[in-house]
């Protein structure tokens, strides 16, 4: 098996989301987390397969590309085919504090918790 | 000699990757801009659970001003490379600091990809500290939250103020000096700039 990373032809990435874009998935954010719902299937195509290896545990939709070598925009439009079969979930991060435009205050509060223990 | 590519996992190989907690729920983003060689990686590297990642966005630009290139088809396409680190802050909260290049000519395409951003750091070089002029306008225009941080290379001979006045800084803009090679620098460095977000919190409740 040839594996998918950035040297692969446009024709390649082409074949892998099937000609789409990505224009349907928009809400899934860099760091939005995804979570696989099911174990990967034999005849699964082998990127939806490695994703739902890597969501075993929850995984940042930029970390499924960097590990995948395959640009968001690409693992956005995988990631949206699993949603729509239902393979994956996705927790997607807490919007901004609509008044502010600012992260709400006690998510600020546990950022600084965090990493005050690191 | 080792590549810069060629010592990252294949993701069929077993991944060194910790695995977050199952219980993780929200990503938050930090942004670390800077020019060129400025440190943005090295800082990453210093606070990350895991060694930087680094992946690329395709953005097609539709409809946008793309300079007065008035011949060039409605769609274009550019791919922009950025490495990324990840800190698990607690059962739910895990934060990924993007390390991004202040170039003037990245800019339409970090604004998108970094929407929703918690905010931002500008490193500065203070040798170099035009390199930041563009990012600081920018992020000031979008109403980003950040703070600038000066990576010290050692024998400073400038002082805050000095290097205020050469950034134009807003007064309530912290600036703070730091290591990006140190772990605990840098951490206080995200510290500085979560407690200044806080602030902004406070001061808009005050106000309204």
């Amino acid at each position: 098996m040839s594996r998918p990373g950035r040297d692969d032809s446009p024709e390649r990435l082409y074949t892998l989301t099937g000609g789409r874009s990505s224009a349907g998935s928009d809400a899934l954010d860099l760091v939005t987390l995804m979570v696989a719902d099911r174990a990967p299937a034999p005849g699964m195509q082998s990127e939806h397969a490695a994703i739902l290896r890597m969501c075993e545990r929850p995984t940042a939709v930029v970390e499924i590309a960097a590990e995948l070598r395959l640009p968001v925009s690409i693992v956005r439009v995988l990631l949206s085919d699993l949603l729509d079969a239902g393979h994956v979930s996705a927790r997607h991060p807490r919007p901004a504090d609509p008044t502010h435009r600012l992260p709400a205050p006690d998510l600020l509060e546990q950022v600084l918790v965090g990493l005050r223990n690191l | 000699m080792a590549s810069a590519t060629s010592d990252r996992p294949a993701f069929d190989q077993p991944s060194a990757r910790p695995a977050l907690h199952a219980t993780s729920d929200n990503g938050v983003k930090i942004v670390i801009v800077g020019g060129f060689g400025v440190g943005k990686t090295t800082m990453v590297r210093s606070v990350s659970e895991i060694r930087p990642l680094n992946t690329e966005e395709t953005m097609t630009l539709a409809g946008e001003s793309v300079d007065d290139t008035t011949e060039v088809s409605a769609k274009t396409s550019t791919t922009v490379a950025f490495d990324f680190g990840r800190i698990s802050l607690d059962q739910h909260n895990v934060l990924y600091l993007f390390g991004a290049p202040g170039q003037e000519r990245f800019w339409f395409l970090w604004d998108r990809l970094f929407s929703g951003t918690l905010g931002a750091v500008v490193l500065v070089d203070i040798r170099r500290i035009a390199d930041s002029w563009y990012a600081i306008d920018r992020l000031e225009a979008h109403g980003t939250p950040f703070i600038v941080a000066c990576n010290d290379f050692g024998g400073t001979a400038y002082s805050y103020e000095q290097v205020r006045e050469a950034l134009d800084l807003d007064p309530a803009v912290p600036l703070v000096s730091c290591d990006a090679r140190s772990r605990g620098s840098s951490k206080n460095v995200l510290i500085s700039l979560v407690q200044h977000v806080q602030s902004l919190y406070a001061t808009q409740e005050s106000a309204s």
